[in-house]
């Protein structure tokens, strides 16, 4: 673990990272006191209008000020990252516990399952399974959850059963520990680190599919302001306003960028020998 | 070979029938009821006689399992059912727009690999230098850029500001100067995963002993990364083609429907907005079952590209 | 004549955990059909000369000293020059064939790449010759052979395959590094009874720390310890009177003389000791050992030894 620590610390682009989402994070929590405007409040004589004194982004199409609402939309992205990989990889380390515990038809089955739920382009099934629950940010973070879950369920299961070729597990159970004791007690900490890797890496898809989604008209619904709805609603005053195309999408940027660089960083110093495999995943 | 191939398609025989009953039981995550849910227009309430007419032409009104079977059944047959909209199959719309898709990712992979293969091969050969301390810059920005966004920013400088492309479209037949926005962006975005582990793959080759050895055979540098090191490192990048086929799959729906291009991912979009759900069902397996098959095709591909795999081993880890 | 002429050569390299002096002020005559052999444990350097003469080591390596063939000295030359240096006049068989031979090349196309390149053959002309070339390292159904992969050959094989690699241009100096590592007893022997067969005209440079193999094979044995040779002379005399204490440890380890190992660890290249560098492990050792570095000293004609212990007895 000391290792660990010290093989991440001298990993700066990872440091940058955790900076960046540590200032995210700050915004916001911080958004209505750093905010100089009430993000949906519109000011129709204001529309449209380029960054000033005033308005440091500029305001929308409904003179909503821009600075306001992508500070506020940090609240969205972050809540639906956090709340989105949390639920995901409670699903899939239960899961994958399971299969890899228990194996057999249980594990069988499965496994089986995260092959098929593989088989889709996983934006294409979020977008059908959020499509069909109806517009909603609710039903965007169930429908990414639905295709997160599997990359949680496959760690978990691979740790447990390189974990539980392990003496001690055996021991426990030759002394009779119950399973529930032998999972808690000497498995999940062994498996906890890949997966707090894999969660981290995991953050950067999530945003992206949530934003997509918002974008595409099925997260949030107005006045809500959020990043990628906000980059829709600038696309029709593209020529008039083009700040309202590029300020969102540098604020998605700069997270997805932020939790990569993490992800990559908790990754090397876990495993500095896992790099040519995930690059991918 | 043969053997290997139909053992393949045995193992995916499961696979393919849970991917089956995932698609088919998106249609009954509809809040509610379908019939109603799909004819409460504008204008309130449906008629009760409409939504009984509509359930019993649509056969939602027999028992669920009977209506799975009925439906895998004419699956099976090419039948993927009927648009809600416009009653015709749902294939008769699927099929052009796939192949407007098609256009789309193949024209994306090409540019893809023309930008990683050389950007990834010259990084690694020349690690931490300017050059590969620029193409990886660029790379974690492109992994780290929307899609979306990358797509309207193309817009705004090479169609609203130069003038050079049109802002979105199709042209006559998906014509090139209406591809070549929308496949740099989903291309470029692909390049930027390809082209780090086109790098971290050449230098894992490039430490090799096989590596030395064929310079200890007097052979030139371009001979010896270009011959025998490039075809060690091109295998990673072979493997993931399948997945990266469903990245550009998966970035199409956005892109898509950014540059009004006609395919898979647009008409989903669309079948969306209409709750057209039969379409979105036949889309969604549809492009599974594309998926599936690449990814297919790519395993074969492989064992021809390593020897070292031997077919019994390959289909026992699957 | 002298085909081969090590002289004051040094290798260090940086590396994170300090720099490897892995050659230090080695010198090394070898005459034309010479077969020297280079003994020494794990980690003495020795593979890091065999790699130097060819010139195939990181860019960042410091290499200083010359390395003296037919007259030119290969430090010196472009690297275009090197090039048809290597393969061609000195050809060398790189240990761990399984990870040496290119996993994805036809094990003919390996062999026959070379001789295109250096005789200039056609396709067709020089996959004949690779095949001839795998017949004479005695892999039976060559032709067939050549067409497989590495993976497809056992360890035998794959080494046999490697010496064909090496001999494919008829080089007249070839460096063999640990030829026999991991093979069977068996295998062991077939090996080196071939390598002794193929390179009857021509001069080897013989890498081991098996010296049942070297006596094999070798005229000559030159003994290195932590990056410097300590004894040299020809192999009867080297097994008969053995001089340094290093060297006597050495043949003492042989499972015929006793399988005693010596006291110690042999030191790192980065922090090499000072005086003599066997002295912490020498039972001989005394003052002066710890301090001062000994030279080469000739005991008799051919024989030459880095000990104290015979540098006094001629002063």
């Amino acid at each position: 673990m000391a290792d660990f620590v010290s093989q991440f610390r001298e990993n700066r682009t990872a440091l940058v990272g955790a900076a960046v989402i540590l200032l995210l994070v700050l915004v916001a929590i911080f958004a209505p006191q750093l905010a100089p405007h009430n993000p949906i409040k519109a000011s129709l004589g204001d529309r449209l209008s380029a960054p000033s004194e005033k308005y440091p982004l500029g305001t929308d199409h409904l003179g909503r000020c821009v600075l306001s609402r992508l500070l506020y939309g940090a609240r969205i992205s972050l809540a639906v990252g956090v709340v989105v990989v949390g639920v995901a990889a409670a699903v899939g380390v239960a899961l994958g516990i399971i299969s890899g515990f228990y194996g057999g038809v249980l594990d069988e089955i499965i496994m089986r399952l995260v092959d098929a739920m593989l088989a889709f382009p996983s934006i294409f099934l979020a977008l059908a399974i959020a499509g069909t629950l109806g517009p909603g940010l609710g039903n965007v973070m169930i429908a990414i959850i639905v295709v997160e879950w599997t990359r949680y369920a496959r760690v978990m299961r691979g740790s447990i059963l390189s974990v539980k070729e392990n003496y001690y597990v055996e021991a426990a159970r030759a002394l009779g520990a119950s399973d529930f004791y032998v999972v808690t007690q000497h498995i999940l900490p062994n498996a906890i680190a890949p997966i707090i890797v894999v969660a981290t890496l995991g953050m950067a898809p999530v945003i992206l599919a949530a934003t997509s989604l918002s974008f595409l008209g099925l997260g949030v619904q107005p006045p809500t302001p959020e990043w990628g709805m906000m980059l829709n609603d600038g696309r029709l005053f593209m020529r008039r306003a083009p700040h309202l195309t590029t300020f969102p999408g540098v604020a998605i940027m700069i997270t997805i960028l932020a939790f990569n660089l993490l992800g990559d960083g908790l990754r090397d110093a876990l495993d500095p020998r896992a790099r040519t495999e995930k690059e991918l995943r | 070979m043969l053997n290997y191939i139909l053992k393949r398609i045995i193992l995916l025989a499961p696979i393919l029938l849970l991917v089956s009953l995932i698609t088919f039981s998106i249609l009954y995550i509809i809040p509610g009821d379908p019939a109603e849910t799909i004819l409460t227009g504008p204008g309130g309430a449906a008629d009760p006689k409409a939504v009984e007419e509509f359930r019993v032409k649509m056969g939602l009104d027999r028992p669920l399992h009977i209506q799975y079977l009925k439906w895998l059944n004419n699956v099976l047959h090419g039948n993927f059912g009927y648009s809600y909209m416009t009653e015709q199959p749902v294939l008769d719309p699927i099929l052009p727009a796939f192949r407007a898709t098609l256009k789309l990712a193949v024209a994306s992979m090409i540019l893809s690999l023309l930008i990683s293969i050389p950007v990834g091969i010259i990084s690694a050969i020349k690690q931490y230098s300017l050059i590969d301390n620029l193409s990886m810059t660029g790379a974690l920005l492109g992994v780290s850029m929307p899609n979306f966004w990358q797509g309207l920013l193309l817009i705004l400088l090479f169609a609203v500001y130069l003038g050079w492309f049109p802002v979105a479209g199709y042209g006559e037949n998906g014509d090139f100067e209406h591809l070549v926005l929308p496949a740099i962006t989903l291309g470029t975005s692909s390049a930027a995963i390809t082209t780090r582990l086109m790098r971290s793959s050449m230098l894992e080759t490039i430490r090799q002993d096989y590596i030395q050895a064929a310079r200890a055979k007097g052979l030139s540098e371009r001979v010896v990364i270009g011959k025998h090191a490039l075809k060690n490192a091109l295998i990673p990048v072979v493997t993931v083609a399948g997945l990266n086929f469903g990245y550009l799959l998966d970035g199409s729906v956005v892109v898509e429907t950014i540059f009004a291009w006609p395919g898979i991912g647009k008409l989903m979009v669309g079948s969306i907005y209409m709750r057209d759900y039969p379409m979105i069902q036949g889309c969604i397996l549809f492009v599974a079952l594309v998926y599936v098959a690449v990814n297919l095709v790519v395993d074969i591909l492989y064992t021809f590209l390593d020897p070292r795999i031997r077919y019994e081993t390959k289909a026992k880890a699957k | 004549m002298t085909l081969l002429g090590v002289r004051n050569l040094r290798v260090h390299f940086p590396t994170e955990e300090g720099l490897v002096k892995a050659v230090n002020t080695v010198d090394l005559e070898m005459k034309g059909r010479e077969k020297l052999g280079l003994i020494g444990e794990t980690g003495c350097g020795k593979t890091v000369l065999g790699m130097c003469i060819m010139r195939l080591l990181q860019p960042n390596t410091e290499v200083a000293g010359e390395i003296w063939y037919k007259g030119r000295d290969l430090l010196r030359l472009s690297e275009g020059e090197m090039r048809k240096v290597r393969g061609r006049e000195i050809a060398m068989i790189l240990q761990n064939p399984a990870t040496s031979l290119n996993p994805v090349l036809r094990v003919g196309e390996q062999i026959a790449e070379a001789i295109r390149l250096h005789q200039g053959l056609d396709k067709r002309t020089a996959w004949a010759r690779a095949v001839e070339e795998l017949e004479a390292v005695k892999i039976a159904s060559a032709e067939e052979r050549a067409k497989e992969y590495p993976h497809q050959f056992s360890g035998g094989m794959q080494e046999r395959a490697m010496i064909a690699m090496g001999l494919a241009c008829d080089p007249a100096l070839i460096i063999a590094d640990e030829p026999t590592k991991g093979l069977d007893v068996k295998i062991k022997m077939q090996v080196v009874r071939l390598l002794k067969e193929v390179v009857r005209e021509k001069a080897m440079l013989f890498i081991t720390h098996d010296l049942g193999a070297a006596a094999e094979i070798c005229d000559r044995i030159a003994v290195m310890y932590a990056g410097e040779i300590v004894e040299c002379a020809e192999t009867s005399e080297i097994f008969r009177n053995p001089l340094h204490p290093y060297t006597q440890g050495f043949l003492n380890s042989l499972p015929n003389r006793g399988l005693k190992p010596i006291p110690g660890v042999s030191p790192s290249l980065i922090d090499i000791p000072s005086g003599c560098r066997f002295h912490q492990r020498c039972d001989c050792a005394t003052e002066i050992c710890e301090e001062e570095h000994s030279e080469m000293v000739e005991v008799k004609e051919g024989h030459f030894v880095r000990c104290f212990l015979f540098g006094e007895k001629d002063a």
